[in-house]
């Protein structure tokens, strides 16, 4: 093997690092799954779509993404809390795939969008302060991936903390858990969805304010990331917050050795055999949600 | 079915089959594309319409369909008709494999449908760097004097493709209305409604879900050899990649999932939306990529939303077809 153990390391904290914010972005998915019940089939192209709207304001405004994260987790949240409360909401009680059929014709919408006004060429966002990496020994970290690993951390441990210390947050997992008896302590259930879509989309702008120091955009870009974002809570637990931010963990980790060993390309073809191995012999994922 | 119902379904074969000898060759090409997802949307529809299970992987067996009967082909100078049988085996197996573990382990739902989708990405990387058939760089088929007619090879002008691709609908439509009136048909729509209640009345409901996905595997094979031989060239990005699968389900489900004429009204409403789209903005001067598949996902959205029982049923009333 050519590969000494420096080499090994340093592609294992590159993917960590990497996996966190697919963490954060699969997380958004979770919440919204494991809440709302809704198998949100657009999230790749809205987590492309935060991408563009942070390389956008990042060359219009020169806003930096890091400082991005603040304005388009709102927007995102509005956005999710809009949709959830006046396009999804009658189709809670319809059968399944109609929803996410719905939800697809939501994805072809924003990616053709996406197309349409910024054309088919990539977008990026190089800061050139980030380029330095930070040398810790014989680590070499990307500064670039490591604020986005931190930010992703904070937000996520910052959702952990809403969902176990609010009210808000308790009343949403009562929901989750029974949506019949919340309603009948009196919960407004409608409400306490869109808040948790609302969540799980603001989750998805805060990830692309991230993915956009990382890799660069493309309107095609979606579908990839719907389909990561899903390989990842499938094996994390499809509902299961902490199962999330590991799944993202693991896939993130297998891409970097993915990429190593076998070929760049063929990355996540690994991603997609673990989905397929957990579908069937854990189809709950590796950290299984609490019935 | 009612005389009325008869009639216009023969007056519609009756306008396909002569379409060639009056129609543009534009005119051909887009109705070859409109059979094309009105078969290989049957195809699906006998899964999800019939038995109720939701396939969003289609795109697997259209492609490892369409590379069997190329490589075939292209390797062993194998003519497709023979090929066919091969990718017709193939794909049953590779259906049944995937579902047996999905019964067995009980993966279902939301579950079951995201199984399909990685299956066919699993398939896609993997044919990136299959090389053997070409890898990302794709597959070319020799094309031969173009103009002479080769039945035997599929190699010929655009009408003879049009007429094989006419006469896969049809008998994709002939077969559908055959199973949906056999004991199959009826298993799995008491399958459909309840999988528990079915089981309770001793239908094996593993079985005969295992029966549905390996038809309709095995004919979206088919349609996978006809794409190849009509293009004459294959690239896993094309064949496996999601899209190919979304655009075989939007034709049933703008039609009308699980009903026999739905799949083929959608797929003529979605080639001339298509159509429409693209000369309409071409018209206004409009032209700028994604408009077509904008106007697609705004369709898409207000069917689902509005018509969720898809447009045959609700024709079918209004034209009072079965009463």
């Amino acid at each position: 093997m050519p590969f000494d153990f420096s080499t090994l390391l340093n592609v294992l904290i590159s993917g960590l690092m990497t996996g966190l914010v697919y963490g954060l972005m699969a997380l958004g998915l979770s919440v919204i799954f494991g809440v709302a019940r809704v198998v949100n089939f657009a999230h790749g192209e809205m987590m492309a779509l935060a991408m563009y709207a942070a390389a956008l304001l990042f060359s219009r405004f020169r806003v930096n993404p890091l400082l991005a994260v603040v304005p388009l987790g709102a927007a995102f949240f509005c956005f999710g809390y809009g949709l959830q409360r006046l396009v999804l909401r009658p189709f809670v009680i319809r059968p399944q795939h109609s929803q996410f059929l719905l939800l697809l014709a939501l994805a072809v919408v924003i990616t053709s969008t996406l197309l349409m006004v910024f054309g088919p060429d990539a977008r990026a966002v190089n800061l050139d302060g980030l380029l330095e990496p930070v040398v810790i020994g014989e680590l070499l970290l990307d500064q670039a991936k490591l604020y986005a690993a931190v930010v992703a951390c904070a937000v996520a441990a910052a959702l952990f903390a809403f969902f176990r210390l609010t009210y808000t947050g308790t009343a949403i997992r009562a929901c989750a858990d029974n949506w019949l008896g919340a309603q009948i302590v009196g919960l407004d259930v409608d409400r306490l969805y869109a808040i948790a879509f609302g969540i799980g989309a603001s989750c998805v702008g805060v990830a692309g304010c991230m993915m956009i120091l990382l890799v660069d955009v493309t309107p095609g870009s979606g579908p990839a990331y719907t389909l990561l974002a899903f390989v990842i809570v499938i094996v994390g637990g499809l509902g299961s917050m902490s199962g999330a931010l590991v799944g993202g963990v693991l896939i993130g980790i297998s891409e970097a050795f993915g990429g190593l060993f076998i070929a760049p390309s063929a990355k996540s073809m690994i991603s997609f055999a673990l989905m397929i191995i957990v579908l069937i012999f854990r189809p709950r994922g590796l950290i299984a949600e609490k019935s | 079915m009612k005389r009325r119902a008869i009639l216009l379904v023969i007056g519609v074969f009756g306008l396909l089959l002569t379409l060639p000898l009056w129609a543009s060759p534009y005119t051909v090409s887009l109705a070859t594309l409109f059979l094309f997802f009105a078969y290989a949307g049957q195809a699906w529809n006998i899964m999800m319409g019939f038995a109720g299970l939701l396939s969003l992987g289609h795109a697997l067996y259209l492609g490892v369909g369409a590379y069997t009967v190329a490589a075939l082909y292209d390797h062993f100078s194998i003519g497709p008709w023979l090929g066919l049988w091969v990718a017709l085996a193939l794909c049953g197996l590779l259906a049944a494999a995937m579902a047996a573990l999905a019964f067995r382990y009980r993966v279902a739902g939301v579950y079951f449908a995201l199984l399909t989708i990685a299956c066919a990405e699993f398939a896609r990387i993997g044919f990136d760097h299959f090389t053997w058939v070409g890898g990302s760089g794709g597959l070319f088929l020799k094309v031969v004097e173009p103009g002479r007619m080769d039945l035997l090879n599929l190699r010929g002008p655009p009408a003879m493709f049009y007429y094989l691709i006419l006469l896969l609908a049809g008998a994709a439509l002939l077969l559908s209305a055959l199973l949906l009136r056999s004991r199959a048909g009826y298993y799995w729509q008491a399958i459909r409604e309840s999988e528990e209640a079915a089981a309770a009345l001793g239908v094996n409901s593993f079985r005969w879900k295992m029966l549905a996905v390996m038809i309709s595997g095995a004919m979206t094979a088919l349609a996978g050899m006809f794409s190849a031989f009509y293009y004459s060239n294959l690239f896993p990005e094309q064949l496996f990649h999601i899209s190919r699968s979304i655009e075989i389900i939007l034709g049933p489900i703008i039609g009308g999932v699980g009903t026999l004429f739905g799949p083929i009204i959608g797929a003529a409403l979605l080639t001339a939306l298509g159509d429409g789209a693209t000369e309409f903005v071409a018209a206004v001067g409009w032209d700028v990529p994604g408009v077509k598949q904008l106007v697609y996902g705004i369709v898409l959205f207000a069917i689902v939303a509005f018509l969720p029982e898809g447009i045959w049923p609700a024709l079918a009333r209004k034209l009072k077809l079965f009463q």
